[in-house]
């Protein structure tokens, strides 16, 4: 059976409002949702990115002065939750997923537009929803994993709020995977082969398979974790005969893909970076598809190596360790893919790239201290301390947030029509490398000399490494106003971009920038090489 | 696979472009049932961890009996059984026997949802009594939730289905075989979820 389309009926110009007043309307315009997503996460970022400097503040000092003890707790707690389900999922797939599938699968828009925007709409409300959760008695401080039984045992209409906030932005992300999955899978143009695919397909594909299967168990396990807080349950509270290392395997049978689902993406669209700036065809096409479908198969199978310390029987332990080292393996071939990729490239020197270049390096750099952890003696050891904590943000900030804003100064020409200005990039990315890496570099030593994560005081002996951590957290705070000032600046008075202005191959650069509301005039282009360069004009389809 | 070559019956009227492309709703659908299914794989998932590792307290009563259970057991698998006569004759036109069908098979999962409350009252234990009666509660109480949906959906369609011509027929099955796909797994969950929680 087929489905005729209106595309003027679907996406009728004179219902939807026009200039700027359309991204506040319900639209169902692929590239509109793209940018509210992007706009909304940045703003929220903005939030976690105070609280952040809140606890670094606190932190500059080993006793508690800058804020009483509870309230720490529940500014990390916001911290994470924020940072983690309302900047890191929803821009690096929400955002930019929404924005390039449609033109890398040859589609005027996503498979389910209505369900896209749906999906969108979600994450204000629950979002707000979550700010609001601070201010009520009892605000949520379990940290972002909500560990029963200190997530149960005081009754807090505030961890309620939480658990109904992060409830709606999972299911959001649901919503939003089963559309990419639907749109890579369905929607491609006919010609367009699935190896023909721009990597960042597939990296969405992979996050979007992750998203599907994992996200609802968590649902399933915060329903649980609120019947105990409301009905009084006992599922995970050890005084009425439940078990909380079954919430610790269920969460994390969730958040252990989650962190795939945050940089999987990453992975893809540095795939998309590295070869336009350096002109060349990406290195190993087939091995990257293969790698990410490991990442995803195995990602699906390690969650208990964040539980090598709930009495986890020996087996398991073993198992896990295995597991995760493999996973090293996927990863470590994508990461010389991308050496191999810049290898001889004519590479141009911009924010882009430099961007890309920070985070292949931090990456790297946290892929290695995440086989150190997978290995049991060395987890038992740093478990819960600083080590664990600069680990992750390696991951997740060095990683994932490098390739949002290497993203933007990629795409902010398509998307504006405007170029960003190239000196204030390279600012923004000198002041964020140095910040970021005093910030957190310092705190796998902390980790490995015991300080323990998530505790507003500390052992004085800590405070000097402390302090420079604070500075380099200092540092990645004033990084956001060059950034800023750029995009303001740029988006009023920048040069323009022209539809092409890095003479990229892949198929959002083919149409005018900005694109127009059905992204073609005519017929979609099949792009068969997207990763092309080098080759004659002649050779090039 | 899109079908925008075959559709070269592209209509250009002032510039007024119109494509066709697969009906992929029903991929869709599929989609999000695997994620709910994964939801109930997560609850079953915890319960066999608890009978596993978590005894029964000295004391503590959880005990089920059978013939409840099996009756809706068989109710659903018999409700089952007619929504697909209900297709079967949406297919040859014949709105009002698919219309009867849908009635019958939206009273089975009401007399399902009667049973359900029925076996809830008379159970000698409650939601916070011990670890097994709160996950019972908790299996069983989702479940309905599914089963409820499912019957208002198809109390919807068969509202749908009542006149030739209307919004549901042999041309647009789309709703029908959307709620069948839903009822199909909703039982299938059923089936599995009286094994491990009745007869293991």
């Amino acid at each position: 059976m087929t489905i005729s389309i209106d595309p003027q009926k679907a996406n009728n110009e004179s219902l939807q409002p026009k200039g700027w007043l359309r991204y506040f309307s319900f639209s169902l315009d692929h590239k509109v949702i793209g940018i509210q997503y992007l706009v909304c996460g940045f703003l929220f970022y903005l939030i976690g990115g105070t609280l952040a400097s809140a606890i670094r503040i606190e932190l500059a000092s080993p006793i508690s002065d800058f804020m009483p003890r509870d309230v720490y707790n529940q500014v990390l707690t916001l911290h994470g939750t924020i940072m983690i389900f309302l900047w890191i999922v929803p821009v690096v797939n929400g955002a930019f997923g929404n924005y390039l599938i449609p033109f890398y699968v040859g589609a005027r828009d996503m498979a389910f537009p209505r369900l896209n925007a749906v999906a969108f709409w979600l994450i204000p409300p629950s979002g707000l929803m979550l700010v609001a959760s601070y201010f009520v008695e009892g605000a949520a401080q379990a940290g972002w994993t909500a560990y029963p039984p200190l997530s149960i045992t005081t009754p807090q209409s505030g961890q309620i709020i939480w658990i109904l906030s992060v409830l709606l932005l999972g299911g959001s992300s649901i919503f939003g995977g089963i559309n990419f999955i639907a749109t890579i899978i369905k929607l491609r143009r006919p010609g367009l082969k699935l190896m023909q695919l721009p990597m960042y397909c597939w990296a969405m594909l992979g996050t979007s398979l992750l998203v599907v299967l994992s996200t609802p168990v968590l649902a399933g396990t915060l329903i649980l974790l609120s019947f105990d807080i409301i009905a009084n349950t006992g599922f995970f509270n050890p005084v009425l005969g439940g078990n909380v290392v079954v919430y610790q395997h269920l969460f994390w049978f969730y958040s252990h893909p989650a962190v795939y689902i945050m940089v999987l993406p990453a992975f893809g669209l540095v795939s998309e970076i590295l070869p336009v700036h350096a002109r060349k065809p990406l290195f190993g096409y087939t091995t990257m598809v293969f790698s990410i479908m490991g990442i995803v198969v195995l990602g699906l199978v390690v969650w208990a190596h964040h539980m090598f310390t709930s009495g986890t029987p020996p087996w398991m332990r073993l198992f896990f360790t295995i597991a995760t080292a493999f996973i090293a393996v996927p990863t470590g071939i994508k990461f010389f893919n991308w050496v191999a990729t810049l290898w001889g490239g004519k590479i141009s020197i911009n924010s882009a790239i430099l961007f890309s270049c920070g985070f292949i390096i931090n990456f790297v750099f946290g892929g290695i201290t995440g086989v150190a952890l997978a290995q049991v003696p060395f987890d038992i050891h740093v478990h819960d301390t600083y080590f664990v904590v600069a680990h992750f943000h390696y991951i997740v900030y060095g990683g994932t947030v490098f390739i949002i804003f290497s993203s933007i100064y990629h795409w902010f020409p398509k998307v504006t029509g405007k170029m960003l200005n190239e000196k204030l990039g390279i600012l923004h990315f000198i002041i964020t490398f140095i910040g970021f890496n005093l910030c957190f570099a310092p705190q796998h030593w902390l980790g490995l000399n015991g300080m323990p994560r998530r505790v507003a005081e500390y052992d004085p002996q800590f405070q000097f490494v402390n302090q420079i951590s604070s500075l380099g957290a200092l540092l990645m705070a004033i990084s956001t106003i060059p950034f800023l000032i750029n995009v303001f600046i740029s988006v009023i008075n920048g040069k323009d971009a022209g539809d092409n202005p890095w003479n990229a191959l892949t198929p959002e650069w083919l149409t005018s920038s900005p694109p127009p509301v059905e992204n073609w005039e005519g017929e979609a282009p099949l792009v068969e090489e997207p990763y092309g360069y080098g080759k004659e004009i002649s050779e090039q389809k | 696979m899109t079908t925008l070559d075959s559709s070269k019956e592209i209509q250009k009227n002032n510039s007024e472009v119109k494509e066709t492309h697969e009906d992929f709703r029903m991929f869709g659908l599929i989609t999000f049932l695997i994620a709910d299914g994964m939801t109930f794989a997560g609850f079953f998932a915890a319960y066999l961890t608890y009978k596993a590792v978590n005894p029964l307290p000295d004391g503590a009563i959880y005990e089920l009996e059978l013939p409840i259970p099996t009756l809706n057991t068989i109710l659903l698998l018999v409700s089952s059984a007619t929504f697909h006569k209900a297709g079967k004759a949406l297919l040859k036109d014949k709105n009002s026997d698919s219309q009867k069908w849908l009635f019958i098979t939206a009273f089975l999962g009401i007399i399902f949802l009667i049973c359900q409350l029925f076996e809830y009252f008379h159970l000698p234990f409650g939601l916070t009594d011990n670890l097994f009666a709160s996950t019972f509660y908790a299996l069983t109480g989702f479940h309905g939730l599914h089963v409820t949906l499912g019957t208002l959906m198809i109390l919807i369609i068969s509202w749908q289905s009542r006149i030739n011509g209307g919004r549901l027929t042999s041309q647009n099955m789309f709703p029908l075989e959307a709620v069948e796909l839903y009822w199909h797994f909703v039982d299938g969950i059923w089936v599995i979820l009286f094994i491990i929680l009745y007869l293991l």
